[in-house]
């Protein structure tokens, strides 16, 4: 409802009823600064702000912590063995139901990088170069066994749908800074093993207001749904036709008092600003030959490597939360060749964004994690020839860097056998409450009222884990 | 229906509520007193008073009521810690009931100072001061002096007001009642509302909160120019008569049983459940009363002679999420499902957040975890598993109505056709003759004479073709010979026989047993007729008659250009055997024309060849007979016939003695239905399974625990039980529960959704919980009122909203005056109409009604609007290409969209319309820059724009002031005004001189979607226009209901 003090903006906005987008002169209408696509509400940050926003490579499908982050000498002594019952016994299995489990050695070499020794797979140098500048843990654990469940777990907090994830939370709490796109994005690409499908679920606003759902940008078409304009209609066509819409509106705002009209009026004018800005922002052409070549990016060819450069890009403009999701981790079989070629395809990508941020100076104030949705067995799948891992939800591993964040940091482990997290573990709750503290947010207080109940991201759980910060 | 053992405190629920109405002006005190379950408590009844008012005059304040007043404060800061939730309870203290607050001297009633509540809530050592820090919960300096003073006037508790039992309040019947109420409420509050909106407002309004869709231009200037003062009744009725009706209210019915196209889960495979889609719709044409409707959504299966129709809608017990995701294990998933159930029929007919429950006893209501799993246990007996393949079942086939209709008009003509022809009588005796006279028929087959037979060794499956011959024999009898070294994998025999004007009406083909070739396997049977002037034609084929009973299917796989299929069996074993083609329709023929035969034998088996084969054909009128029945057998006996053979042979008597051509339309009507059968639709339905699944509660919600406690069905403890009579209850019990007269839940739910519904807020604002969260009703006589005469209505839908909208109250402008702008922002009471952005779908059907494309068609699958490619990149299990309609569908309305639930349709989503994975009683209404760049750029909207564009051109008027005025009356019912003509005019000229200046442009826009472009129109104006109907219905105006 409006307060009597927006309705004398609201007539004093009407009043301005000839104002055109021609030009783009919008600042003047606002004064200054334009509005952003998605104001957060009032009241945060309230604490102080280490970072202003996030980028998750999410590696889903589920990347198999014991190949890539966490080296057990014992799996590899006791390859072929079959798994003790005391670890496995009463706890939830997915495709391995009723199968011998039997245990698999990491497929591929460990190193140490870096100055701190971060221990870590051979098939993933580049993120071994970045040692000295992310943070490991090794004690993940997650809730649900299965991909769909356990995604809408890792982004919502929940097992069930209907909450919102945790870009639109994010973004709920503290608005975009961007004047012209959306406040969280989402990208996705794939390769490496069978894509498991992702829902529009994972990036959905819940029960927040719909202008903190996540947008999913698309490679190749239109990179944003509807975000072109009409075949024949030319860029001075269309504002003028917006102009002509936003004239309309004006008038009609004098023949009633409908309070959505002076928002409608302005949502036109930031589709409109989204509309050439998109174009913009995907174009790679102006990137130089080198940037290009630390990401191994060949354009906006939808790849992995090149959805690392947008991200660098979308963070450059002010967007709130990045979410990127490879869909190429669910190594059933194979998991030799296959983590190797998946490896191969986000290895690049995930260092060059780290080291770009740095040298332009926005790391500091970015936080990136790199995570799937949960783990891999310490136990073969399918014939020893051609093992795979299956889903592992007990304990699993992934990284941070950025903003307030250990750099070249270890933190946690699991046990003997990879199998469960038994040192310093980290829920999934745990670390939306870190998140959330980095960006300046009480987990506790960003809450929001829904069927009779104050409902939040970290549900009724979740503790900053302090041990990581700086 | 609240159980006598009631867990509200010590009060009288009925004096409760006579306290709770005090001060309504026309409340009188003849309410009737028919229910008077609590004698006892009735004396308190008038304590309670006595004591409220001294106090009220002691303190010269006015009366604090505790519904209104105490509940929120109470449950929002205090019950998690000191509510129902006995595993939560901190230090043993609840403050939900009053004798236990009072016990523990929490609350002294009369005595603030001396109650600890007191005490703790203005203690100022923040370690003490409740409530804690840690809770983010803070009582205002307002809410704690009113807690005061409630104690101060004795501390009353009042029994939460949706498990109050409903009761008639006193108003005036129909709609006169809820002006009543609602003015009644406004002058105690001193506010007066507005007038009457007018007409083209009312007209515009009624027709999207009743049927989704715009009035047409000439029924909304009929209606504004009608002087009848009856005119607004009419269209009332008009409207609720419409089928578009239930199509409206199907929108707000299936968001809440969540009904959708995919299951929902993982890969979001489809489902087959659009039948419900259009039961819902009918049941609300139909005004199927709500009670009805009720069980026939959760029981339809159980009810006695449960037909089609309420088969179908038990589909509603199948609507929750499905997976078959690989590595989900069954157990968990039907857990969930479980669930998914029970929050779903608690929010939508209790309006109680029940699933809240499943791990711990609610924190605000009195349900618990018992009730949950309770609830769960009703649907214990649904036929499902819980990882599903690739097909989602049970399934039934329903016949669409088209084709029922067709097969009834089909029976009729049968049923003519056989009077026609019924001129001999079926006695005894002529029966006999035709028994001998039929015996004769059935043998009456012709050998075909081949002039040439041969191995076709062109066919692109054929190998080993050279190493074997096929000659012709004496008598007809064609023979397969190995030539070669070995006898070759496949054969395709031809064989070509001359014609001479015979009729055909059948094809006979026999196998005969021969030296090495043993086993056969014919994928391919096909014949053709070679005309003189060498064209060819296809025979098509209809019955199929196998030599063995029940083989026919696979006598149908010789015809399915299948190799991998075909009609088998082995000579040397079983000895000769034959089958029977009957065509379509017979044959007749010219000299000099050729039949040509082909037998392909290239079946999965290799080698399996007919060695040694004859043709014949027939021209009887009874190439074969009904099957099934061992006529054929009988008939060449003297043997008496068994009653079915001798009604079967008298119906083939009287078919007999029909005219040909009645016989060739008999069968040709017979194969029609045959086909309507075989496409009927098929959906999604509850089964009862075999075994009971057992239901225990599950200690926080941990679907592997074994260690709760097993449960049986029953409804939640506080409201009134359903007495168990030692049989098991069910679903059905359930629902006749829901909808007995005695609960007090659904019918106030039902009622407050459809104030939402046509005001756009609820008279309790939330929808999906009546609960202790919920709001208390600002005007609960209101709601209560309406709920009443639902329930005393017969439930009827039509009656509640026809209630609704003739009131005066629904006819006001949504304008607010002055005084109720600054002192009811919210219109709470009602002193006015709401605005409201219409939904998703409606939005939609909008653009459609008004440019002319709307399909109005009803019922049938969903269908697929344009849609961004690679929308569904993000689904695999298996990859989807989504394949938009390039046919009249396309233009259907928005609520037979294909709902896919992991990725629903773009447009329908950026205006908030839900995935529907979970109940939703009330969309989200949002205002974003998505919303806008769908109206400016999905091709729906551009296709539209332009279709409106041509009738524009099209409507007469050739200047550009009536063409905007055209397009105004279309759009939003009425001209334009000076500077909306202004600015339009501006634009045409722009939008002219643009595609002037490139007029491939102007082609390149008039090529969106699909829809005819008119030959006769200037392209480039009509660009220009394109873009007129453009900023129309982008117009802020197009997407409201005012």
């Amino acid at each position: 409802m409006l307060t009597t003090d927006m309705r004398e903006t609201r007539r004093a906005f009407l009043g301005r009823a000839s104002m055109g987008l021609g030009s783009l002169a919008l600042a003047s209408l606002f004064k200054g600064k334009l509005p952003a696509v998605a104001p957060g509400i009032s009241g945060f940050p309230d604490r102080s702000q280490t970072i202003k926003r996030v980028i998750f490579l999410c590696q889903a499908g589920g990347a198999a912590h014991l190949e890539l982050f966490d080296y057990k000498q014992a799996l590899v002594d006791r390859d072929g063995e079959p798994m003790p019952e005391s670890f496995t016994k009463g706890q939830q299995i997915a495709q391995l139901q009723g199968k011998e489990l039997r245990i698999l050695a990491p497929q591929h070499p460990f190193k140490k990088y870096g100055k701190s020794g971060q221990h870590m797979t051979s098939t993933l140098p580049h993120i071994g170069g970045i040692a000295d500048d992310i943070c490991i843990i090794r004690s993940m654990v997650t809730e649900q066994i299965n991909h769909d469940t356990v995604h809408t777990f890792m982004n919502t907090g929940f097992r069930s749908a209907g909450r919102p994830s945790m870009g639109s939370w994010i973004t709920y709490g503290l608005g975009s800074e961007s004047e012209d796109l959306p406040g969280f994005v989402v990208l996705t690409s794939e390769g490496g093993a069978q894509s498991q499908p992702i829902a529009a679920r994972q990036w959905h606003s819940g029960f927040l207001p719909s202008r903190y759902q996540g947008v999913k940008f698309q490679s190749g078409g239109e990179p944003v749904s509807y975000v072109r304009n009409p075949p024949g209609v030319s860029r001075d066509n269309q504002s003028g036709l917006i102009d002509a819409v936003g004239k309309l509106n004006r008038i009609q705002g004098e023949m009633i008092d409908d309070p959505e009209i002076s928002t409608r009026i302005a949502q036109y004018e930031l589709a409109f600003r989204m509309q050439m800005s998109v174009p913009e922002l995907v174009d790679f052409s102006n990137e130089p030959q080198h940037v290009l070549d630390m990401y191994g990016a060949t354009g906006g060819d939808g790849s992995y490597a090149s959805n690392c450069l947008l991200a660098r890009r979308l963070a450059e403009r002010g967007v709130r939360f990045i979410h990127l999701y490879h869909r190429g981790w669910d190594h059933h079989g194979d998991i030799k060749n296959g983590i190797e070629e998946t490896c191969g395809l986000v290895d690049r990508g995930s260092a060059a964004l780290v080291k770009d941020l740095k040298q332009r100076g926005l790391l500091d104030e970015t936080l990136i994690l790199w995570c799937g949705e949960f783990g891999r067995t310490p136990m073969s799948q399918g014939d020893r020839s051609k093992a795979g891992r299956d889903h592992h939800i007990k304990g699993f591993s992934m990284w941070m860097a950025g903003g307030g964040v250990k750099p070249g940091f270890s933190y946690g482990a699991t046990d003997e056998l990879g199998y469960a997290s038994v040192d310093n573990v980290v829920h999934v709750h745990d670390l939306h409450a870190t998140i959330l503290h980095l960006l300046g947010i009480d987990h506790t207080k960003l809450t929001h009222r829904f069927q009779g109940r104050d409902f939040r991201l970290t549900d009724v759980h979740g503790k900053v884990v302090n041990d990581i910060l700086v | 229906m609240l159980k006598n053992r009631n867990i509200l405190d010590s009060a009288d629920i009925r004096a409760k509520r006579a306290d709770s109405r005090r001060g309504a002006a026309y409340h009188g005190q003849g309410r009737s007193s028919k229910r008077c379950n609590y004698p006892m408590r009735t004396v308190s009844l008038l304590t309670g008073f006595l004591a409220l008012a001294a106090a009220a005059a002691t303190t010269g304040a006015e009366p604090v009521r505790f519904n209104r007043d105490i509940r929120p404060v109470l449950s929002e800061n205090c019950y998690r810690c000191h509510g129902p939730d006995g595993n939560a309870r901190q230090a043993g203290l609840r403050l939900d009931r009053r004798e236990a607050a009072v016990q523990a001297g929490v609350i002294v009633p009369g005595d603030p100072q001396a109650s600890k509540l007191v005490a703790r809530l203005y203690d100022p050592e923040p370690l003490r001061a409740m409530p804690p820090v840690w809770s983010n919960k803070k009582l205002s300096d307002d809410q704690k002096a009113l807690l005061r003073r409630w104690i101060e006037q004795g501390a009353e508790y009042e029994p939460h007001w949706a498990y109050i039992p409903l009761e008639r309040i006193e108003a005036p019947r129909g709609s006169a009642g809820i002006d009543h109420i609602v003015n009644a409420a406004l002058e105690e509050k001193g506010l007066r509302p507005v007038g009457e909106a007018d007409r083209r407002t009312l007209v515009r309004r009624l027709s999207f909160d009743l049927t989704g869709l715009p009035p047409g231009a000439g029924e909304a200037h009929a209606f504004i120019t009608d002087d009848d003062p009856d005119a607004y009744k009419g269209l009332v009725e008009r409207l609720l008569d419409s089928p578009h009706f239930g199509e409206r209210m199907a929108v707000y019915w299936l968001d809440l049983v969540r009904y959708a196209d995919s299951i929902g889960f993982h890969s979001d495979i489809p489902i087959n459940v659009y039948l419900f889609r259009d039961y819902v719709i009918r049941a609300f044409n139909e005004n199927k009363p709500f009670d009805q409707f009720t069980r026939e959504q959760l029981a339809g299966d159980l009810l006695p002679d449960a037909g089609s129709a309420e088969r179908v809608a038990s589909a509603y017990n199948r609507l929750n999420r499905i997976t078959n995701e690989g590595g989900a294990q069954a157990r968990e998933y039907l857990a969930k499902y479980a669930t998914d159930r029970v929050r779903n029929v608690s929010e939508v007919w209790l309006g109680s957040t029940l699933g809240c429950a499943e791990c711990h006893d609610h924190k605000f209501d009195p349900f618990t975890a018992k009730d949950f799993y309770q609830m769960a246990a009703f649907f214990a007996d649904i036929e499902e598993v819980g990882v599903y393949g690739s097909q989602i079942e049970p399934l039934i086939r329903v016949l669409p109505d088209e084709s029922k209709e067709e097969i009834s008009s089909i029976q009729n003509r049968i049923r003519e056709l056989r009077q026609e022809g019924g001129r001999l009588k079926s006695n005894r005796e002529n029966i006999e003759t035709f028994r001998a006279y039929l015996r004769e028929r059935l043998e009456e087959w012709t050998t075909v004479e081949p002039q040439r037979v041969w191995n076709d060794c062109a066919h692109p499956d054929i190998s080993g073709c050279e190493d074997i011959d096929l000659r012709l024999e004496e008598a007809g009898f064609f023979r397969q010979v190995v030539t070669g070294d070995e006898k070759p994998r496949e054969a395709v025999q031809k064989v070509e026989t001359k014609l001479d004007g015979e009729t055909i009406t059948a094809v006979l083909l026999e196998l005969f047993p021969s030296e090495g070739f043993d086993d056969f396997y014919l994928s391919e049977f096909d014949v053709k007729l070679l005309r003189e002037d060498g064209r060819q034609e296809s025979i098509g084929f209809g019955a199929l008659v196998p030599d063995r009973q029940g083989t026919d299917s696979y006598l149908r796989h010789t015809l399915d250009g299948n190799a991998r299929s075909g009609w088998q069996g082995d000579l040397a074993e079983e000895g000769p055997r034959r089958a029977m083609w009957v065509l379509a329709k017979p044959l007749q023929s010219k000299a000099g024309q050729k039949l040509q035969f082909t037998m392909t034998y290239n079946g999965r088996a290799a080698k399996m060849i007919a060695g040694l084969s004859r043709l014949a054909v027939t021209e009887s009128d009874f190439p074969e007979l009904p099957p099934g029945e061992d006529l054929r057998q009988a008939l060449g006996t003297e043997a008496k016939l068994s009653g079915k053979q001798g009604g079967t042979l008298r119906r083939m008597f009287r078919q007999w003695t029909r005219s040909t051509s009645a016989w060739r339309e008999i069968r040709k009507l017979e194969r029609r239905r045959a086909e309507l059968f075989d496409h009927a639709d098929e959906c999604l339905v509850t089964e009862v399974s075999e075994e009971l699944r057992e239901v225990r509660i599950l200690p926080r919600g941990d679907w592997m625990s074994d260690s709760g406690e097993i449960v049986e069905p029953q409804a939640p403890h506080f409201l009134e039980q359903i007495p168990v009579n030692g049989n098991r209850l069910t679903r059905l019990d359930l629902a006749n529960w829901l909808v007995d007269r005695e609960n007090p839940l659904t019918a106030r739910v039902f009622v407050n959704r459809m104030w939402k519904m046509l005001f756009g807020t609820g008279l309790s604002k939330v929808l999906d919980d009546l609960g202790s969260q919920g709001e208390t009703p600002v005007n609960q006589d209101l709601l209560d009122w309406l709920a009443v005469e639902f329930m005393e209505s017969g439930w009827d839908v039509k009656h509640v909203i026809r209630t609704i909208v003739l009131s005066e109250t629904y006819r006001r402008s949504s304008e607010p005056s002055e005084a109720l702008r600054g002192r009811d922002p919210d219109n709470r009471y009602h002193g006015r109409q709401n605005m409201r952005r219409l939904d998703a779908e409606f939005i939609r059907d909008n653009a459609l009604a008004v440019s002319g494309l709307l399909n109005r068609k009803m019922h049938g699958p969903s269908v697929r609007p344009y849609q961004p490619a690679g929308y569904y990149r993000e689904l695999n299990f298996p990859k989807r290409e989504y394949e938009p309609d390039y046919n009249q569908n396309q233009f259907r309305r928005g609520l037979y969209t294909h709902w896919q639930r992991t990725f629903l349709h773009p447009s329908l989503m950026a205006f908030d319309a839900p995935a529907r994975e979970e109940c939703t009683a009330e969309r989200i209404v949002s205002n974003t820059p998505l919303q806008s760049l769908v109206m400016l750029n999905d091709p729906s909207y551009v296709e539209a724009a332009r279709a409106f564009a041509a009738r524009i051109l099209q409507s007469g008027r050739s200047d550009t002031a009536g063409r905007i005025d055209f397009a105004f009356e279309q759009a939003v019912s009425r001209k334009a005004a000076a500077q909306e003509q202004e600015a339009l005019a501006e634009l045409v000229a722009s939008q002219l001189a643009d595609f002037k200046r490139d007029p491939e442009q102007a082609h390149r826009l008039l090529s969106v979607g699909f829809a005819r472009v008119p030959a006769d129109l200037d392209p480039v104006e009509l660009a220009a226009w394109t873009g007129v109907a453009r900023a129309v219905m982008n117009k802020h105006e197009f997407v409201m209901r005012y």
